[in-house]
C-alpha cells in the first residue's frame, strides 16, 4: 500500500486534500471488516456459516418445500408431505385471529383492525398524508371500535362521539387543562350513563345483558357481543394496545408524581410503584376484582376484559414509570434551570422542556416495556381468556389435527415476533428522527 | 476600550431607582452558611460585576435574585415585588428577569429560533408570528439570524452563548444576570459573546455579571464587587477598585488573576 502514497513536498500549508490510501466501501471490505477481520471473527464467522448451512435446508424443507398447505385432517397432510402441515394453521385461522367472536359479526373486527391501522398510522407517521383530520380520527377511534367490538346502541355512540368533538374543540382553543380534566370526567360519567345507565365510575360495569333491552331503539344498533367470545390475535391487539396507549400517560404521571415536593403525592407514588412491581402479573390478574374494589366505589363489578385491561395497564405503567424516572433523571439540571428562568410555569416547562427530553432519551426503555406487556398479554390465559397460544393448545386437542404442535407454537411465535420487530424497528425510526445534531 | 468605557461610564448617566435590593440576605444549604448578610442594591440601568474566588459564593448570590436558589434570611425585591414562597410574585420576578448561564443551557431538541419563541409565547402570550419576529430581531442584534433553523448542537460555544442571550432578550427583561457566560468557551469565542454584552450594557440594560473579564469590568461596570467565603468584602468603581484595591484578600485575588 505504501508505494500508492505519493511521497511529493509540499510548501507549508499547502498540502492539499487526498483521498485515503484505502478503499471505504464496497462488498469485500465490508465482509473484510465485518466477517474476517480477525483470527476469532473468522473461526465465528466460519462456525456461524457452517451451522446455518445445516439448519437452513432442513428448515426450509419442513417449512416449505416439503410441506402440505391443504388438507382437512392430520393424516391426508401425512400423506401429502413429509413436512409441515400448514393445512391445520389455515382452516384454524378465523379462530386464531376472532377468537369466538360470530362469525356474521367478523366484519367489525375487520373494520376495527383497518380504522386502528389507519389511526397508528396517522399517529406515528410523520409525513402521512391528511394526518391532521387522521389524528382527530384516532381520538374517536376507541369509542368507534369499543362500539364496533361490542355492539349496542348507535344513537348512544353518537352521543359521545359528539361528546368528544366538543372536547376537542374546546382543546383546541386552549382551556386550560385542570379545566379540560373536569370536563372529560364529566364527559366519562355522561358516556357511561349514555351506554350502559346508571351513574357511576365508568366503563367499570358493562355487561352485554344490559344493553339488549336498548338495542330495540334504532335502526344503528348492532348486535351485542359477550367479551367471553373475545379471543385470539384480537383479544392480543385488544389488550396490547390499551396497554400501551394508556400505560404511557400513566407511567409519567407516576415519574413525576415520585419526584413531587409534596409527600401526600411522591409517597402514594412510590407505594403504588413498588407494590404493582413486587407482584407478579399472574398474581395481579387472578386477584383483580378484589385488588380492583379496594380502589372504586363497593358494589362495582367487573368485566373479566376490563379486569385485565385494567390490570396489564397498571403493571405495565409501574415499570413504565420507573423508565421514565431514568430520564428524567438523566436530563442535566440546568434543563430545568432555564426553563424556570424564563419564568415558565410547572406545566409548559415539563411538557414542553423535560418530557420531550426524558422520554426522548428513554424510547428504547419504553419500547423494551411496550413489548414485554404486549407479549405478557399471552398470560390471560391462566384466567380463562383466550389468547392465540390458547386458541393453540385448545386446537390442539382436536382429534383430527392431533400433535401438531411444532406448527401451532411457531405461527403464533412468528404473529409475537412480527409485531414485536416492527415495534423495535419504530423505535430506532424515532431515535434518529429525533436526534438533533452532537452530542458533548 | 478606554473610550467606550468613558462613553458610558455612570458618572454621566442618570441612574433610576432601585431595581433589585437585597438586604441582610442570609442562606444556608443544609448546616453550611453560603450566603452571609449580603446587602446590595441595584439601580436600574447600572451594571454590576461581581467577581471572587470560586466557591465563595458568586452564582449563589444571583441566582437567589430568581429564585432558582430560596434565601432563608432577609430580604430580596425585585422590581418592587418581594421574593417570597408565593409562587405568584416568583413568576412575576423570573418574567422580568434573564439569565444567562454558563453552560448555555439552550434546550437541545428545539432550533435556535423555537428556543427564543417557546418563553414569549407560553409565558408573554405573544402570537407566534409577532415572537418570531422578536427573535428574529433579537438573533440579529447577537449576529446569527442565518442560523435560527439550526439546533443548538450544531452551533459552536460562542453561537450557543449568544443565542442563550437572545432567547433571554426576547423576553424584554429589566434585568438580566449572567453567571460567568464566558467561563465555558474556547479563547477565541470569548470576545464574540463580550462584544454582545457590552453592546447590550450600552443601550442601558440593568446587569449583573459574575465574570473574571476584567478587560469587560473595567469598559462597562458601574461597579465590581468582590466576594469572598460568602460575604461581600468589597465594593467601588472599577478605576479605584482595580488601581486602589482596599482588603488583603482583594489584593490577593487581583494578583492572581492579573498575573496572566
Ligand atoms: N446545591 C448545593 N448544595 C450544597 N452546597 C452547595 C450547593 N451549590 C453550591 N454549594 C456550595 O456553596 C458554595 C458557593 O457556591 P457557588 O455559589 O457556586 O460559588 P461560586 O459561583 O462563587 O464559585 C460552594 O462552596 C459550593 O460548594
Ligand atoms: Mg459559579
Amino acid at each position: 500500500m505504501e508505494e500508492m502514497i505519493p511521497k511529493k513536498q509540499y510548501a507549508p500549508g499547502e498540502h492539499p486534500e487526498m483521498p485515503p490510501p484505502f478503499k471505504t466501501k464496497g462488498a469485500g471490505l465490508w465482509l473484510q471488516q465485518n466477517l474476517f477481520s480477525s483470527p476469532t471473527n473468522i473461526v465465528l464467522s466460519i462456525l456461524a456459516i457452517y451451522f446455518l448451512y445445516k439448519m437452513l435446508p432442513g428448515l426450509l424443507e419442513w417449512s416449505l418445500l416439503d410441506a402440505a398447505f391443504t388438507g382437512s385432517d392430520r393424516n391426508e397432510c401425512r400423506a401429502k408431505a413429509g413436512g409441515a402441515c400448514w393445512a391445520f394453521i389455515s382452516e384454524r385461522l378465523p379462530l386464531f385471529t376472532y377468537g369466538f367472536y360470530p362469525a356474521e359479526e367478523r366484519w367489525r373486527v375487520d373494520l376495527s383492525f383497518l380504522f386502528l391501522v389507519i389511526s397508528a398510522v396517522a399517529l406515528l407517521w410523520e409525513k402521512c398524508p391528511l394526518r391532521k383530520p387522521l389524528m382527530v380520527f384516532a381520538v374517536f377511534f376507541p369509542f368507534i371500535a369499543a362500539f364496533l367490538l361490542l355492539g349496542g346502541n348507535g344513537v348512544k355512540l353518537m352521543v359521545v362521539l359528539a361528546c368528544t368533538a366538543v372536547v376537542l374543540l374546546l382543546l383546541y382553543r386552549g382551556f386550560s387543562s385542570a379545566f379540560m380534566m373536569v370536563l372529560a370526567l364529566v364527559v366519562a360519567v355522561l358516556a357511561k350513563y349514555a351506554f350502559f345507565g346508571g351513574i357511576g365510575v365508568p366503563f367499570t360495569d358493562i355487561h352485554a345483558t344490559q344493553l339488549v333491552d336498548l338495542n330495540q331503539f334504532t335502526q344503528l344498533n348492532l348486535k351485542t357481543v359477550s367479551t367471553d367470545l373475545f379471543g385470539g390475535f384480537m383479544l392480543t391487539l385488544i389488550i396490547g394496545v390499551t396497554g400501551i396507549a394508556f400505560s404511557l400517560p400513566l407511567g409519567v404521571l407516576l415519574a413525576l408524581g415520585r419526584q413531587s415536593n409534596l409527600p401526600i403525592i411522591k409517597y402514594s407514588c412510590v407505594v403504588f410503584i413498588e407494590f404493582i412491581r413486587g407482584v407478579p402479573l399472574i398474581t395481579l390478574l387472578f386477584v383483580a376484582s378484589t385488588m380492583l374494589s379496594f380502589f372504586l366505589p363497593p358494589g362495582t363489578t367487573f368485566n373479566l376484559l376490563v379486569r385485565v385491561l385494567i390490570m396489564v395497564t397498571l403493571f405495565a405503567s409501574a415499570y413504565m414509570a420507573e423508565v421514565v424516572r431514568g430520564g428524567l433523571q438523566a436530563l442535566p439540571k440546568g434543563q430545568t434551570e432555564a426553563a424556570d428562568a424564563l419564568g415558565l410555569k410547572y406545566g409548559p416547562a415539563m411538557r414542553l422542556i423535560v418530557l420531550p427530553q426524558a422520554l426522548k432519551i428513554s424510547i428504547p426503555s419504553i419500547v423494551n416495556t411496550f413489548i414485554g406487556l404486549y407479549k405478557d398479554s399471552v398470560l390471560v390465559i391462566v384466567i380463562g381468556l383466550l389468547d392465540p397460544l390458547g386458541i393453540g393448545r385448545a386446537s390442539l386437542s382436536s382429534t383430527e389435527w392431533n400433535g401438531l404442535t411444532n406448527e401451532v407454537y411457531l405461527f403464533v411465535a412468528l404473529f409475537f415476533f412480527v409485531s414485536c420487530y416492527g415495534m423495535s424497528r419504530y423505535s430506532l425510526y424515532l431515535e434518529n428522527k429525533l436526534h438533533t445534531g452532537h452530542k458533548r | 476600550m478606554n473610550e467606550s468605557a468613558n462613553t458610558v461610564s455612570s458618572t454621566e448617566r442618570a441612574l433610576g431607582e432601585s431595581t433589585i435590593e437585597l438586604r441582610q440576605m442570609h442562606k444556608w444549604y443544609g448546616e453550611f452558611h453560603v450566603l452571609r448578610d449580603i446587602n446590595l442594591d441595584v439601580k436600574s440601568g447600572e451594571r454590576i460585576v461581581v467577581c471572587g474566588p470560586s466557591g465563595s459564593g458568586k452564582s449563589t448570590m444571583i441566582r437567589c435574585i430568581n429564585r432558582l436558589e430560596e434565601h432563608q434570611q432577609g430580604d430580596i425585591i425585585v422590581n418592587g415585588t418581594e421574593l417570597t414562597n408565593d409562587l405568584k410574585n416568583i413568576e412575576a420576578v423570573r418574567r422580568e428577569v434573564g439569565m444567562v448561564f454558563q453552560h448555555f443551557n439552550l434546550f437541545p431538541h428545539l432550533t435556535v429560533l423555537e428556543n427564543c419563541t417557546l418563553a414569549p409565547i407560553w409565558v408573554r402570550k405573544q402570537p407566534k408570528a409577532e415572537a418570531e419576529a422578536i427573535a428574529m430581531k433579537y438573533l440579529e442584534r447577537v449576529k446569527i439570524p442565518e442560523q435560527a433553523g439550526k439546533y443548538p448542537g450544531q452551533l459552536s460555544g460562542g453561537q450557543q452563548q449568544r443565542v442563550a442571550i437572545a432567547r433571554s432578550l426576547c423576553m424584554s427583561p429589566k434585568v438580566m444576570l449572567f453567571d460567568e457566560p464566558t467561563s465555558a468557551l474556547d479563547p477565541e469565542m470569548i470576545k464574540e459573546v463580550l462584544d454582545v454584552m457590552i453592546e447590550l450594557a450600552q443601550e442601558g440594560m440593568t446587569m449583573i455579571c459574575v465574570t473574571h473579564e476584567m478587560g469587560f469590568a473595567k469598559t462597562v461596570a458601574d461597579r465590581v464587587i468582590f466576594m469572598d467565603e460568602g460575604q461581600i468584602i468589597e465594593e467601588n468603581v472599577p478605576e479605584e477598585f482595580f488601581n486602589n484595591p482596599q482588603s488583603e484578600r482583594t489584593q490577593l485575588f487581583l494578583s492572581q488573576i492579573l498575573a496572566h
